[in-house]
């Protein structure tokens, strides 16, 4: 009895191993959610709120997807990943999409078969100290105990800093926000390091923020963006094409305020276009017409959901810089909606 | 005369593998085994298109890559330039580091514990059973966790020693406590022998060949792997074949010498078959494997078991003179001065002093230092496993029957040494089989290192170097053959000291 339930699992497991392999666009409609991999929890970016509900401008691009896909944004199961299971979980299936502060290269998107669909955030690699330990450079950390998220980039790009500069220090490999917090406030580690960003949404949650300094040396190009499994290019394009409605959103004047409104139909083409009262961009990529609409709904367009949750007036206080529209001097830019 | 029908010489029918009870026990096993083999090569199948799928492809190529991460304890040489490879050596090592610390420690914990859980004295045996029920019964990742956060919390950063009036400052002068580990003085010599860096050679493998395009094959490296285990299945064979036949004259050569007999039967083949593949296929320098040998280690080595030796001998032959003579000569400063005179002459020639730690920079450097991470998981899994070694110890104690604690007794021996010289060695026989499924366990529990940031093979291997390549599947199956191996070893070992302890049966 036992060795049949024992081959009888056997061979449902090598069933459904077997049969994952259909267009995920049509797993997600047919499911009714979409499962979206975010951090395990990182203010500003992607932490659930004292309701318990996810907020943050990765989690947006997740609520905004689900918008574009079901028009309803809260049509998402959150599930947290770690710097070292996220990956796994993509390939698996697991999850449909991560939208998790993970830094495009090469080898990720070639050797490990993920697709970036876009850059959501241009980001470099900090260090943040003690403001008592009398450091102004990362150059004078020599000798310094440095702690890292594990199976991240950083401890990559953090290697090649202190050996480009000759100087020594000691990893502590961390495996979550959390706890490297824990450490780094008491004392067992000089220095934390990940991204700029990262190091400032961490800062903002500390009971004194003015004591611990961001060194300005940014030692990286970090590149931050969402992703999806290869192979699937109607879905990476569904994902990519609502990133990009959110950022054409922006530079067009198309607000959560106005879309209503604006959807009715404009002066402006492109905007008929994105907003689906002219063409039929929303049927080319296997959606409705209203899809953008109900993306920018969700949470408003790339500038509102920046500001809303790492803008300048949070406490995590990030400037856009980089991250400005193209017409402002910044990197962010969507392709035209044509 | 009598007729006698010869009974029909039995043929075999068809009918008989369902019908005749001694053929349908093969029938149904061999269905059994095909459904197996059916389920098992249904899975590889899926596997492997399910990678074709995605374009991916087993090979352990990555391992030669540039790691270009970091690790914090390097028992062996090691930078970021080098291979993924050689970090999960590192790990391996790490791995091995705290698992043996541990072993020992858990036993000193548990014989401890398991002897004064059984005392007369109420207070004391409370108290350990308090200590192995409390332990036992939380997880030990748990345990991990508290003590890492406990030791960052309650001890100061090494800031704390810094300044005029610093908050904290060190023990004895000589050891600092910090949040970041723990600095002890260490040996060092200024009048060593360098080290040998040693490079071992690898032979190049042109005998590949493809396994269904999932793998390939390395022939000579099978080979090699096969010399090695028949040579090691001979050593055992060997020693079991000499202690059936009780060859006299082995028996009579001093125990280094018989190990030393059983390492080169275990290891000829291995040397020769490696040695061949060297010279037939051509060698590189694996920079990956390389090492260095610390000559001032082996002499003190040397000289302290040659010391230790030659104190059996005198021991041998106080024992002979009390046997023949009745009266037992004053030899403990002999023994003691051939141990440590020699020693302490050798450290003195080699120059050895000791390096203190101090404050430099952000850390403490010099002397020796035990990351904090190495102090939690060991402390954590010691005192862990030691609370199931307290059982085992009882077990076997109780195991021995009160006539003998009371036979001793009336032969005057104080309880001490009842324990010592009577319970004990009778228990160890029950003691040792549980004891090495706790060791086991230690081991694999030593897996938990990450938690706390300690890189041991699960953390190189199988956690930054996994990430960072993508290859789960290749990093995890190496990671269970590690684990596998260790395991078994120590099963190995520890077998054959119960095979030496157990009751001898004539």
């Amino acid at each position: 009895m036992k060795k049949t339930i024992f081959l009888g699992t056997l061979t449902a497991v090598g069933l459904v191993a077997g049969a994952a392999a259909a267009g995920t666009l049509d797993d997600v409609k047919a499911r009714g959610t979409l499962n979206c991999g975010v951090v395990t929890g990182l203010a500003g970016f992607g932490a659930p709120d004292a309701n318990g509900q996810w907020q943050g401008f990765d989690v947006s691009v997740c609520r905004a997807v689900a918008a574009a896909v079901f028009g309803d944004p809260t049509a998402v199961e959150f599930i947290p990943t770690t710097g070292k299971t996220r990956f796994t979980a993509l390939a698996s299936g697991e999850i449909d999409m991560l939208a998790r502060n993970t830094t495009w290269t090469f080898s990720r998107d070639v050797d490990l078969k993920f697709e970036f669909i876009g850059i959501n955030y241009y980001d470099g690699q900090g260090f943040m100290v003690p403001a008592s330990l009398g450091v102004s450079s990362a150059k004078e950390l020599n000798g310094a105990t440095v702690c890292i998220q594990t199976g991240t980039t950083t401890e990559l790009n953090l290697a090649d800093f202190f050996e480009e500069n000759n100087l020594e220090y000691e990893p502590v490999p961390i495996e979550t926000n959390a706890e490297a917090q824990q450490q780094y406030l008491a004392g067992a580690c000089d220095v934390y390091t990940t991204d700029a960003s990262g190091l400032a949404a961490t800062r903002a949650t500390f009971e004194n923020p003015d004591d611990h300094i961001i060194l300005p040396e940014i030692v990286s190009k970090e590149p931050l963006g969402p992703l999806v499994r290869h192979g699937d290019p109607e879905w990476g394009d569904v994902v990519r094409w609502t990133l990009n409605a959110l950022i054409a959103a922006e530079e067009l004047g198309v607000t959560s305020a106005n879309v209503a409104e604006l959807a009715e139909g404009t002066e402006n083409p492109e905007v008929n276009r994105l907003l689906g009262s002219e063409g039929n961009l929303g049927e080319m990529l296997g959606l409705e017409a209203d899809w953008a609409k109900n993306a920018i709904m969700a949470n408003g367009n790339y500038g509102e959901i920046f500001e809303k949750n790492i803008g300048e007036n949070t406490p995590i206080g990030l400037a856009r810089g980089l991250n400005a529209q193209w017409t402002e001097g910044g990197l962010i830019y969507s392709p035209p909606f044509r | 005369m009598t007729t006698l029908t010869d009974p029909q010489p039995e043929s075999f029918r068809l009918s008989m593998l369902i019908n005749d009870t001694r053929y349908r026990a093969y029938t149904f096993q061999f269905i059994a085994l095909l459904a197996i083999i059916f389920c098992i090569s249904l899975l590889g199948r899926n596997l492997v298109t399910n990678l074709e799928q995605r374009g991916l492809t087993l090979s352990f190529d990555f391992l030669g890559n540039p790691a270009g991460y970091d690790i914090n304890q390097r028992p062996l040489e090691y930078s970021n330039n080098d291979s993924h490879l050689r970090a999960s050596l590192i790990g391996i090592i790490n791995t091995l580091i705290v698992a043996a610390l541990g072993c020992v420690t858990a036993t000193i914990f548990g014989v401890f514990a398991g002897v004064l859980r059984l005392s007369n004295n109420w207070l004391v045996a409370k108290l350990m059973a308090v200590y192995v029920e409390a332990f036992r019964n939380v997880p030990v990742l748990i345990w991990i966790l508290i003590i890492f956060f406990i030791m960052i919390a309650a001890t100061p950063p090494p800031s704390a020693f810094r300044g005029d009036d610093p908050s904290a400052s060190m023990l004895f002068d000589a050891i600092a406590i910090t949040n970041r580990g723990v600095y002890i003085p260490w040996v060092q010599f200024s009048n060593g022998f360098e080290s040998i860096p040693i490079i071992p050679p690898v032979f190049d493998d042109p005998t590949r060949f493809s396994f269904f395009g999932l793998f390939n094959i390395n022939v000579t490296v099978w080979l090699v792997l096969f010399a090695l285990g028949g040579g090691i299945y001979a050593a055992i064979q060997a020693g079991k074949y000499i202690k059936a036949n009780n060859v006299e004259v082995f028996a009579l050569l001093p125990a280094f010498v018989r190990l030393l007999v059983y390492a080169i039967i275990a290891f000829t083949p291995f040397v020769i078959v490696y040695s061949l593949f060297l010279n037939v296929n051509g060698s590189q320098p694996a920079t990956s494997l390389r090492f260095s040998l610390s000559l001032n280690l082996i002499v003190i080595l040397l000289v302290l078991l040659l010391g230790l030796y030659v104190s059996r001998l005198i021991r041998d032959w106080a024992d002979k003179t009390q046997e023949q003579t009745g009266e037992r000569p004053t030899v403990w400063y002999w023994r003691l001065g051939v141990v440590f005179v020699p020693l302490i002459l050798i450290f003195y020639l080699l120059g050895a002093y000791l390096d203190y730690p101090a404050l430099r920079g952000f850390n403490f450097a010099g002397g020796l230092t035990i990351r904090g991470s190495l102090i939690a998981l060991w402390f954590a899994l010691a005192i862990y496993t030691g609370a199931f070694i307290a059982e085992n110890v009882r077990a076997g104690i109780q195991a021995i029957s009160k006539g003998q604690t009371e036979a001793a007794a009336s032969l005057g021996l104080r309880p001490g040494r009842i324990m010592n010289l009577v319970i004990l060695p009778q228990a160890l026989r029950v003691i040792i089989p549980p004891l090495i499924s706790q060791y086991l366990n230690l081991t694999k529990n030593s897996s938990l290192a990450i938690a706390v940031g300690y890189m041991d093979v699960t953390g190189t291997l199988g956690g930054i170097t996994q990430n960072q390549t993508g290859r789960a599947i290749e990093s995890v199956l190496l990671l269970m053959i590690f684990y596998l191996t260790i395991s078994l070893s120590i099963s190995l070992f520890m077998n054959i000291y119960n095979n030496s302890v157990k009751l001898k049966e004539r």
